[in-house]
């Protein structure tokens, strides 16, 4: 193949009803390494994912994945890729190797290399023990694991992977981010949806900000985050005087402002030296602070910088999603 | 991954997917019981309460046993509803459509466990029909033909299940299918005669497809004449397979949720 992307997409649209979803989306993915889309719900991510893996046709747009077209080479694609989504996609009622099983009978191998192939993941993915028991005695962590591990069965070229620790406590979704980084050392491509900066940053090489069903912004995780103020120290003034002359002090320093709290953000590394140096500086004699607060750089602010307005819209409308994907994965897990 | 211009060949999906589907199938435990139980529980039912009320010119155990078995196929088509729907609700269908897997393996492991499921159901029915004083004088020839055309009209309304199966936005959806193919009997001749039922129903309990399959086991069975039933009882049961074949490889890939 002559193809020097393992995923090249042009002006991809889509439409349900008189909801546009995808509005023309350009996207250009290097083989091998970790490629981020990283938007709020509602962007538009899961559809891309979805048309991407062949499960959606386009309204509009050509792509070709893994050097085949989407949608004259279907089968090619769809022997090329996985999809891991994000409802588990795992049969509860089979045990964790009888499911990798099928999965590898179904990617095209024998019985005896189909056995060796589910065994080969379970010790991969610190499964071993949890092998034999049925899929629905395991933790949501476990779950998640097996579930990549049965989209990886066929060893594809490139792997979908919607929103993979959705859900996930902080310790399992560590976990996963070490099994998820651990994958490219085959060689394989991966394309992740996500709605964390803190997950892209610490997985992608390249990241694509979608928003709108458009991409805003596109680049490393670095050259994103330069955009914005990584880290915020946010101070709080003991009255409206002291917030001004500190206002009037600082000028184009104060990357954030809240009048009502009497609140002013200025940039920092976070590193102790730089943050009593700034405080230092704004308020010499020690009385005109009465608080302050080391604000982490969050898709807000990465939206706020490239996009000129808050995600503030967004950010309800993932609250409210959020509940509802994560009562499906419930029902989900539960059920069946 | 291969890049070969002969795509493999996707044979193996076919015992892959079965022996999924009879795992699945064995350990559905509540599914199991239920499909055993119900069908007894209504044969007891009718032969408690309405046995001495309906006059069918012969034993009613006679009359009601082939209309029983006929219940059993109800009973686990909408087990095989509601298992089609799982799969189809739940993530695993992304995955199979994302893979080169195609429709028909994966429902069809569904319908044949659950036609061979419902197969078995009808073991303990005939035993308790036997302890009922059920008898037949049938040759093994027409035993066996009554068994094969039960066994059609299982995997028919499997078929028919798995596409509502398909069609259906929830499990509860698919299970209250368990109604309509287990009332289907009701307006037939399973449980009591035709010519018993008000006339404006008659004609749909003549012409549905539930009373030439009854007809036809029962001829075989009992020696009751048969007419042409055992043709359009095989008629409808194709033809219904037939449908449901096609419905499900087609919507398998269309319907996304």
């Amino acid at each position: 193949m002559a193809d020097d992307f393992a995923i090249e997409a042009n002006g991809l649209v889509k439409s349900y009803g008189s909801v546009q979803v995808l509005a023309g989306v350009d996207i250009r993915v290097a083989r091998g390494g970790i490629f981020s889309l990283l938007g709020p719900n509602g962007a538009g991510k899961t559809t891309m994912v979805r048309i991407l893996s062949t499960l959606v046709r386009p309204d509009g747009g050509t792509a070709r994945v893994a050097g085949h077209d989407l949608l004259k080479d279907q089968r090619k694609v769809r022997r090329a890729i996985s999809l891991t989504g994000q409802s588990v996609a795992l049969d509860q009622r089979q045990t964790g190797e009888e499911n990798l099983r099928m999965m590898a009978q179904l990617s095209g191998l024998s019985g005896s290399r189909a056995r060796a192939r589910a065994k080969e993941l379970l010790t991969q993915f610190d499964l071993v023990e949890a092998g034999s028991r049925r899929v629905g005695t395991y933790s949501g962590g476990m779950r998640r694991r097996l579930d990549l591990a049965a989209g990886l069965v066929g060893e594809p070229s490139i792997v979908f992977l919607d929103e993979p620790t959705t859900g996930l406590d902080p310790r399992s979704r560590r976990m996963m981010w070490e099994v998820i980084s651990g994958l490219t050392a085959a060689g394989v491509t991966i394309f992740l949806t996500t709605q964390y900066l803190e997950e892209a940053d610490e997985l992608a090489g390249h990241v694509a900000l979608l928003d709108g069903g458009r991409v805003v912004a596109e680049g490393t995780p670095t050259e994103l985050k330069e955009r914005v103020a990584e880290q915020r120290l946010d101070v709080t003034f003991v009255d409206d005087d002291a917030f001004r002359a500190a206002l009037g002090f600082l000028g184009e320093r104060a990357v954030h402002r809240e009048e009502s709290r009497r609140t002013i953000g200025i940039a920092t590394d976070g590193t102790a030296a730089h943050m009593r140096a700034l405080l230092d500086e704004i308020d010499a004699d020690r009385t005109a602070v009465t608080q302050f607060e080391v604000h982490s750089a969050t898709l807000d602010d990465v939206f706020l910088a490239l996009t000129g307005r808050a995600a503030t819209r967004a950010e309800d409308q993932t609250g409210k999603a959020d509940g509802d994907a994560e009562a499906e994965h419930e029902k989900e897990n539960s059920g069946v | 991954m291969s890049d070969t211009a002969t795509p493999p060949s996707r044979i193996g999906h076919w015992p892959a997917m079965s022996s999924r589907a009879a795992r699945l199938a064995l350990r559905d435990l509540d599914a199991l019981l239920t499909t055993w139980i119900l069908p007894i529980a209504i044969m007891v039912l009718f032969m408690s309460l309405f046995a001495g009320a309906i006059q069918t010119g012969t034993d009613y155990i006679l009359y009601l046993t082939p209309g029983i078995l006929l219940t059993c196929a109800g009973f686990g088509a909408a087990t095989t509803a509601v298992t089609v729907n799982n799969d189809m609700t739940g993530g695993i269908v992304d995955r199979f459509r994302s893979m080169d897997i195609s429709g028909a393996p994966v429902i069809a492991g569904h319908v044949l466990v659950g036609t061979i499921r419902t197969i078995i159901t009808l073991v303990p029915v005939v035993g308790v029909a036997l302890l009922y004083g059920f008898r037949s004088e049938a040759t093994a020839l027409d035993i066996l033909s009554a068994v094969g055309i039960i066994a059609l009209f299982i995997f028919a309304m499997a078929w028919l299940a798995a596409s509502v199966g398909v069609l259906a936005r929830s499990s509860e959806a698919a299970n209250a299918f368990t109604f309509v193919v287990v009332f289907l009997p009701y307006p037939s001749s399973a449980y009591v005669p035709i010519h018993t039922m008000p006339g404006w129903l008659q004609p749909f309990a003549e012409y549905q497809p539930v009373t030439p399959v009854i007809e036809t086991i029962r001829g075989l069975l009992l020696g009751t004449p048969v007419g042409d039933n055992p043709l359009l009882a095989v008629i409808w049961c194709v033809g219904i397979a037939a449908a449901g074949i096609v419905f499900c490889t087609v919507m398998f890939r269309r319907r996304t949720a």
